[in-house]
């Protein structure tokens, strides 16, 4: 037998970005802030920890400019769990994700948690060889971090909140447009194709002031025409398969077991779970449980059952209550 | 000869509904009847004449296996020697009888003679895509590895299909096969066939 040697091998492939957030399905991401908060995490079974210096809900409470977390805390978290270890960048901060790469993380998020770091464009994600998360209100948005290079895509909900119906809203506002794609001719999607890619057009037009043309670089090295042209090709795979290409997780407000499993059963792909563990009681029984609640999201008998005594959930706020400043959802575009 | 095969696809966690997409690819062009379907409750393992355990988290899929009741019925058909098994990445490793790191709680099938590294490559970052080479195969098969295992030793009745650079990553023993890569995640079926053919 002929032994392959090591040489041809290929690093950061499409394959390889979308491939490790398909081993993410049916699965639980959990927000950790150390090493003990990590071990929890792996030992309720979470499929990968995102390593964060505080939790949605403190950024939230806390104010000011929320940046990358410190790489040491990052580091400590590698260093305790054998699952994915996932970390947050500000929109458009690629230094950030360079630096996230660089330290070994698995997979980054691009994320509205963190305040955003530039006003014209999120990051090129193409260009980086671990895979990125990115957050969406609506299918333009998922369309648009798709085409940048995501390979997995979450709802925003509203994170630090523990309300589920900012997540519930994105979800419905994703599947709902992508039924609608199933009636559209061509016409119909090059003109949706033509809307979303709007932002990038937008933003040329104000640092540039200039008319936009076919072969305008719009973004990065990529001209108009090919932006829209790879933009209508996402939108009809999407109209093909009737869900996105990449995976697609939850998150935003999960905050108990059925929180998860109602994600489920709406078409995520899985959870990520944020202030929800250790903002609530008993943060131990209440990240196992809705480990069970995402593999049996669809038995109500196991839902009533995992449900019971886990203590208080983490406090919760009421939507209307928050400042439209002090919403994250309507960070990034 | 019209043969019906009854293929489950461990349903716990990972990359699910690819194996169920191409293992039923695999029966189409192999002209095969039979279905393929999600074993996620012990009277889905009935009537099934294979499992595949896909790819995905081994921590996760492991405990949350154990757990449940499927593993008792899992492992004794493992020591009866009457259910063919095809594990990929997370599931090479819970077939293995050994994890060379050792980690606590991580409960293993114990179904072939060898010892398994986690991550063995790396990182995310690490992870990667390569033509090898396999035993029986004419040409070369582009094996995706992503955050892969590699089986470290091998005892026993347990056979080398593939290596890369000295490193085992694709064993058989008997009617159990091992692939740390993921054959699910691209469009060659001959994997999945060379599976269909030992059931």
């Amino acid at each position: 037998m002929k032994e392959s040697d090591i040489s041809k091998l290929r690093f950061g492939t499409t394959m390889l970005k979308k491939g490790f957030a398909k081993m993410q399905k049916g699965g639980v991401v959990m927000d950790v802030t150390n090493a003990d908060q990590a071990r929890i995490a792996e030992d309720s079974s979470a499929v990968a920890v995102m390593a964060l210096e505080r939790v949605p809900a403190d950024i939230r409470a806390d104010g000011g400019v929320a940046r990358m977390a410190d790489p040491a805390i990052i580091q400590e978290i590698m260093d305790e769990v054998s699952i994915p270890v996932m970390a947050k960048v500000r929109i458009g901060h690629f230094v950030e994700a360079q630096a996230l790469e660089s330290l070994g993380v698995d997979m980054i998020d691009e994320s509205e948690v963190l305040t955003p770091a530039d006003p014209f464009y999120h990051v090129d994600k193409r260009k980086f060889t671990i895979p990125f998360v990115c957050g969406c209100r609506n299918l333009g948005e998922a369309v648009r971090r798709i085409w940048e290079g995501a390979a997995m895509i979450r709802t925003k909900g509203e994170a630090g909140t523990g309300n589920i119906i900012e997540a519930i809203r994105h979800q419905r506002m994703v599947t709902g447009m992508i039924r609608t794609l199933k009636d559209m001719d061509k016409t119909d999607l090059h003109k949706l194709a033509e809307e979303y890619t709007q932002s990038y057009v937008n933003s040329i037009k104000t640092l540039t002031n200039q008319k936009i043309e076919k072969n305008t670089i719009v973004f990065e090295e990529y001209r108009y025409d090919n932006v829209l042209k790879e933009v209508v090709g996402i939108l009809k795979e999407i109209k093909e398969l009737q869900r996105l290409p990449v995976v697609n997780f939850a998150a935003g407000g999960i905050a108990t077991p059925a929180d998860a499993a109602i994600m489920m059963q709406l078409g995520s792909d899985g959870v990520f779970v944020g202030s929800g563990i250790f903002k609530s009681d008993n943060p131990k029984e209440r990240a196992k449980a809705i480990v069970e609640a995402v593999s049996h999201y669809d038995e109500p008998d196991i839902i009533a059952k995992i449900s019971k005594n886990l203590g208080e959930a983490m406090p919760g706020i009421e939507i209307g209550t928050i400042p439209p400043e002090q919403m994250l959802q309507e960070r990034g575009w | 000869m019209v043969r019906k095969v009854s293929i489950g696809v461990l349903g716990i966690q990972g990359a699910i509904s690819e194996h169920i997409a191409s293992m039923k690819a695999a029966l189409k062009e192999t002209n095969t009847s039979g279905k393929v379907f999600v074993v996620n409750h012990k009277e889905k393992m009935t009537d099934i004449d294979a499992l595949i355990i896909p790819g995905g988290e081994s921590t996760t899929i492991s405990r949350v296996l154990h757990k449940s009741d499927l593993y008792n019925i899992i492992s004794k058909r493992i020591k009866e020697n009457n259910l063919p098994i095809m594990g990929t990445c997370a599931g090479c490793v819970i077939l293995s009888k050994e994890l060379s790191d050792n980690v606590k709680d991580v409960k293993l099938l114990n179904a072939m003679d060898m010892q398994v590294e986690r991550n063995a490559f790396g990182r995310q970052k690490e992870s990667f895509e390569k033509p090898i080479d396999i035993q029986g195969f004419s040409s070369p098969y582009n094996a995706v590895f992503i955050r892969a295992p590699i089986i470290k030793k091998i005892w026993g009745k347990c056979k080398v299909l593939a290596k890369i650079d000295k490193k085992i990553i694709m064993a058989r023993q008997n009617n159990t096969l091992a692939v740390s890569f993921h054959p699910e995640l691209t469009n060659d079926l001959r994997i999945h066939k060379y599976f269909l053919d030992m059931v």
